[in-house]
């Protein structure tokens, strides 16, 4: 028994070590170990034996079980770690083959910069308003203190449109600073992006549609010290905070005391290059405090409220931003240019 | 405005350097463009130039039409020069351009050999220094300047002729119609540097007899549009060129001398910012000057040559018979000044802006003149100015000056007073400036001032408020110097309006479907209503219309997004970009009625547009499904079947509808309309109107617990007549499903043999759940067959063979 025993084992661990793939191995374990096996054969024996041999032939079967046992775990593993390593090497791919994902699309440059513009004055109290574009001139000018006669009024420079009233395509975002005071009452931060129109052939730096930026804030004590800390933030926030500005004195019917803001170059940082015409500067913006006519015109009295303006082209921006170098490419829709951005 | 700062010297004591000038003057309000385009800043790089004096010429050995000439350029030794000039001759003071010295326009001289013979520099013409006769009137045409004085040998030419000067551009802004002279800016640089202002000053000594009222008379018929006319006499003219000094003037400023006569009306136009006209006084019948309306059609011809066609909202310069010149704008042939005219009237008036401006227009003649009055002169200037040009005459010695004017100024413009407070121009530009502070910034511009009220000279019309003088403040203060601070005031919240909320996430779900934002024109051609089929009488061609639009193709507002979008499609597909999804969130504009009485409605429009990468209408419809899921209202989008878009394929198009609200529409473009926009491939468009998305849209959301218990799932594939919509299929499985059914899905879809002509057979996964149990096989399978037999009662539906 004891030698059939260890014939057993012999001969299991020779075939174990012979197993290639996990169905040899499942086979030789239904054949060792299994209901019919070998050992489970010899083990049906066991009862023959005498009381003094069993518990001794009883362990060296329990030895011989467990030592197959531990053969067929291992050649198990090795066979799995095998398939493994197998599958692994089989299964190499080119990972430099493109990838594959439902592609996004691409805002358009100009929503672009505009929503950052948006995201800086929101982080500073400010709403964004809209307004009409096709506008009453009264709207457009005279409530901007712009006169009857102003050439701003010109036919050469202002889309007139047919009806009975004064109507136009706004030259500007202003008239929208107009009906937010008409509106609403003080505090009043608002920003208002919009399309504006103006009589101008198409060209590379030219559209006679094109986007502007009005900017209103009106409450009790602002002062000019407030319009230059908050476009000089804002300044810094659009084009980096390395950027410096400076506010030179101008006019504009509708503010008083009027000024334009510069930044400085981003071609040159300010040393003066071809883009700023070596000025070291570039005009960003025009801005003021709100003429104290046009806050008595939309009713807020100009005794107890004062504020600023200010107002921006928008496309230059952009074109700068992004080193676009005609304007047209903003309004053909050209998928190899939308993808860039 | 040009100015040049030898000129602006005369009355400003400016020694700092040009580019510091620049700077202060831009800070100060008078923002400088830059250098000018001017042929005294030229001259700045002309180098090496000298005056030399010409020894010997002798016959060049090789060449007939050239000369050999020994120069003296103030050196020991002379210098061999060859030249071709004729006018050249021994003992001549010429201008010698040495080897190696830059002319005007960067021409380099080298020395070199003409025809054999050494030559070691160039003897130089006025062009060449970048200069006309008329600046050098005693120049000969095409020949070696030479001088008329003997000026020292080796000295430098550009000091020599006064060539250089720097010209520096303002961009001036048009309140401020006193800036556009030499003396205005003089008096800002003045004000700006804290140094004194010189005003020029004016005397005339009046030798000649008489009055000036001997000769003339004025009359203004029309005071609103030429609110002042003074007219001087001076007698015995002698024209001829302007003295060098003059002419420099002028031509530093950009302006090209012509005669004294001429010369004089145009220095003080640039000097004081007045335009002066001088008459022929023989020309003027009866002496009587009459400032009237031209008559409609009244014909006149300029002193250009042109002949001019007037009308009656235009003011002329007339004598009892005839027009003599267009007020403020030109003067007549009929008037103009001969070299021989015994005697001139200098005219020196003032007239109405904008009124000039518009004539000027009109006539399609913008002159230096009206450009300067269209700004709105002060009248007051005009006394000083004619007897300036007087002055001018007897500094030259071109005329006798007749004693006295006549000077017609029925509505003298007074200085204006303006009450102001301290406090409150504090209160606007944000510091403390004390009382004597304002009084001296404000002084600076010649503004007086008493702690309650200021004076504003007349030619500062744009001084009107207390806003106005705290400017003034603070351009002196100095803007820079204005304290940054953050607005303090009543904290408010920043934010977007739901609206432009959802317009973001609308946004933002189009790019991640993979869709580029477009940018079109909102005016377009009404020529697109036919491009698109679309019906005569359709409310879409009331549009609204641009009174003077660039040319027909943008003088109306678009009604519809669709040509604007078949446009940008049109444009990749031709460019050979293989596919193109973009969306655009643009306006309409929807007029109540034509012609307009209100301003139209603007209505927020998504498009879509696409074509290639595998789509079909189911792409297009895909996207309106994902917009509403994301927006809150996917489950109730409706999509009806229609034929009615004359621009789309009448069997591929539906209506999309919202809880019956209608949303838009989604459908392939025609084909006869792909082809009028030269598209060759099939296109899809969508049209959402923003509005009513934006009150469908809902962000609010409420937490469903997920499921405990698994679900069952049952596919079926059914055969049904082809023309049976697979969404008649779905509402009867829904009503039937009964209340365990949790979705129906569509996963196949087969035509063909299989299945028989006209037949399809539509596959369904149907799954069923029960939120406290697990649902059995029987209960599963009872609802499939309540379903099944509606289907065949319904829609005569056969189960397909498993």
């Amino acid at each position: 028994m004891k030698k059939k025993l260890l014939e057993v084992k012999e001969k299991a661990l020779k075939s174990l070590s012979e197993v290639n793939d996990l169905k040899q191995l499942d086979d030789a374990r239904i054949r060792i170990l299994g209901k019919k096996g070998e050992l489970t054969g010899l083990m049906k024996g066991m009862g023959k034996l005498s009381k003094e041999e069993r518990p001794v032939i009883g362990q060296l079967a329990n030895e011989v079980r467990s030592a197959i046992e531990t053969e067929l775990e291992k050649a198990r593993k090795n066979l799995e770690e095998r398939a493994l390593s197998h599958r692994l090497n089989n299964e190499k791919i080119d990972v430099t083959m493109p990838g594959r994902v439902q592609k996004m699309g691409h805002r358009h440059p100009m929503s672009i910069v505009i929503d950052d513009i948006k995201n800086i004055f929101i982080g500073m109290g400010y709403e964004i308003a809209e307004g009409p574009e096709v506008e009453d001139a009264y709207y457009n000018f005279t409530a901007l203190n712009i006169p009857e006669d102003h050439t701003a009024r010109d036919e050469q420079d202002t889309f007139y449109v047919e009806g009975e009233g004064n109507f136009l395509l706004r030259t500007q975002t202003s008239p929208m600073q107009v009906r937010v005071m008409e509106s609403r009452k003080p505090p009043i931060r608002i920003i208002a992006p919009g399309r504006v129109y103006r009589s101008d052939e198409v060209d590379a730096t030219h559209s006679p549609i094109f986007h502007q930026l009005e900017g209103l804030v009106i409450d009790k004590g602002i002062t000019m010290g407030d319009l230059k800390g908050a476009l000089e933030v804002f300044a810094k926030e659009l084009l980096g905070s390395d950027t410096k500005v400076r506010f030179r004195p101008h006019h504009f019917p509708f503010t008083e005391p009027s000024a334009e803001m510069d930044a400085t170059c981003f071609g040159c940082g300010g040393k003066g290059c071809r883009i700023c015409k070596d000025s070291g500067w570039i005009e960003l913006l025009g801005c003021g405090m709100v003429h104290p006519k046009v806050l008595e015109m939309s009713g807020i009295d100009p005794s107890v409220y004062s504020g600023f303006a200010f107002g921006m082209g928008l496309e230059r921006v952009t074109m700068q931003k992004y080193g676009i170098n005609d304007l047209r490419l903003l309004f053909e829709n050209d998928v190899r240019f939308l993808k860039q951005f | 405005m040009d100015l040049p700062l030898k000129w602006l010297r005369e009355y400003v004591d400016i020694d700092c350097d040009v580019k510091t000038f620049m700077d202060e003057m831009t800070m100060a309000g008078q923002k400088v463009e830059g250098l000018a385009d001017n042929v005294c800043n030229k001259a700045k790089a002309i180098k090496n130039v000298v005056v030399g004096r010409i020894e010997k010429i002798e016959k060049h050995p090789n060449a007939d039409k050239l000369v050999v000439c020994m120069v003296n350029v103030g050196k020991e030794e002379n210098i061999q020069i060859v030249t071709g000039a004729p006018n050249v001759f021994e003992g001549a003071y010429v201008p010698v351009a040495l080897d190696g010295s830059v002319l005007a326009n960067d021409v380099k001289i080298k020395k070199g050999k003409l025809r054999g013979v050494v030559s070691n520099g160039m003897m130089c013409s006025v062009e060449e220094l970048g200069f006309t006769t008329h600046d050098f009137p005693d120049a000969p045409e095409n020949g070696i300047y030479i001088f008329s004085s003997q000026p020292e040998l080796g000295a430098d030419v550009t000091e020599v002729m006064e060539l250089t000067d720097d010209v520096i551009e303002f961009e001036i802004t048009n309140n401020r119609p006193d800036c556009y002279s030499v003396l205005g800016l003089a008096r800002e640089a003045a004000a700006a540097f804290r140094k004194p202002f010189r005003y020029p000053d004016i005397k005339v000594r009046e030798e000649a007899d008489g009055h000036s009222s001997d000769f003339v008379s004025v009359e203004i018929k029309n005071p609103k549009l030429c609110p002042r006319y003074i007219g001087r006499v001076v007698k015995n003219v002698k024209v001829g060129p302007s003295p060098l000094w003059l002419r420099h003037r002028l031509t530093a400023a950009g302006v090209r001398p012509i005669n004294n006569i001429v010369d004089i009306t145009n220095y003080v136009m640039l000097e004081m910012g007045q335009p002066m006209h001088a008459f022929d006084i023989d020309t003027i019948d009866e002496g009587r000057i009459i400032v009237r309306n031209a008559y409609d059609g009244e014909e006149f011809t300029t002193l250009d040559g042109q002949k001019r066609i007037l009308d009656s909202s235009m003011t002329v310069i007339s004598d009892p018979n005839k027009a003599v010149a267009i007020g403020g704008v030109m003067g007549g042939e009929n008037s103009k000044v001969s070299p021989n005219a015994a005697a001139i009237l200098f005219e020196s008036a003032n007239f109405n802006g904008p009124n000039i401006r518009i004539t000027a227009k009109k006539l399609g003649m913008r002159t230096d003149a009206s450009a300067k009055y269209e700004k709105g002169l002060d009248p007051n200037t005009a006394y000083d100015a004619v007897n300036r040009a007087v002055q001018l005459v007897e500094l030259l010695g071109c005329g006798e000056v007749v004693p006295g004017m006549v000077d017609c100024y029925p509505n003298k413009r007074e200085p204006k007073e303006i009450p102001y407070s301290v406090e409150n121009i504090n209160k606007l530009i944000g510091f403390n400036l004390t009382e004597q502070d304002v009084a001296y910034y404000l002084g600076l511009v010649e503004v007086k001032t008493d702690g309650k009220k200021a004076i504003a000279p007349t030619f500062r019309p744009d001084l009107e408020s207390e806003a106005d003088l705290a400017e003034e403040c603070a351009r002196f203060y100095g803007y820079d110097r204005i304290e940054t601070t953050l607005a303090a005031g009543t904290p408010t919240c920043g934010k977007k309006s739901p609206s432009q909320l959802i317009e973001d996430k609308v946004a933002e779900i189009m790019v991640a479907l993979g869709y580029s934002e477009a940018m079109t024109f909102s005016f377009e051609s009404p020529k697109v209503f036919d491009k698109l089929s679309i019906d005569k009488d359709s409310s879409l061609r009331k549009a609204v219309r641009i009174t003077n639009p660039l040319g027909e193709d943008f003088s109306i507002m678009r009604t519809q997004t669709v040509n604007a979008m078949l446009n940008s499609l049109s444009t990749n597909y031709n460019r050979r970009n293989s596919s193109c999804f973009l969306f655009e969130q643009g306006r309409v504009y929807i007029p109540e009625e034509i012609p307009l009485k209100k301003l139209p409605n603007e209505t927020a429009v998504l498009t879509v547009g696409l074509y290639g990468g595998g789509s079909d209408f189911y792409s297009i419809k895909g996207v309106v499904e994902e917009l509403g899921r994301m927006l809150g209202f996917g489950g109730k989008l409706d999509f009806i079947p229609a034929s009615d878009i004359p621009y789309m394929h009448p069997g591929r198009l539906a209506k999309v509808e919202c809880c019956k609200k209608p949303l838009g529409y989604i459908g392939e473009v025609h084909p006869d309309t792909l082809k009028a926009y030269s598209i060759g491939t099939r296109a899809y468009i969508g049209v959402l109107d923003m509005s009513v998305l934006e009150e469908l849209a809902s962000f609010e959301r409420t937490y469903r617990p997920l499921p405990k218990y698994p679900a069952t799932e049952r596919d079926i594939a059914i055969i049904v007549d082809d023309d049976v919509t697979v969404r008649e299929i779905e509402d009867i499985i829904r009503q039937k499903g009964g209340r365990h059914l949790e979705s129906v899905k569509l996963f196949d879809v087969y035509k063909g043999a299989q299945v028989g002509r006209n037949k399809k057979s539509a596959a369904y996964s149907i799954k069923f759940r029960a939120e406290d149990r697990t649902l059995t096989d029987d209960e599963v399978n009872g609802s499939i067959e309540k379903i099944l037999s509606a289907l065949k009662d319904g829609l005569g539906a056969e189960l397909r063979d498993k």
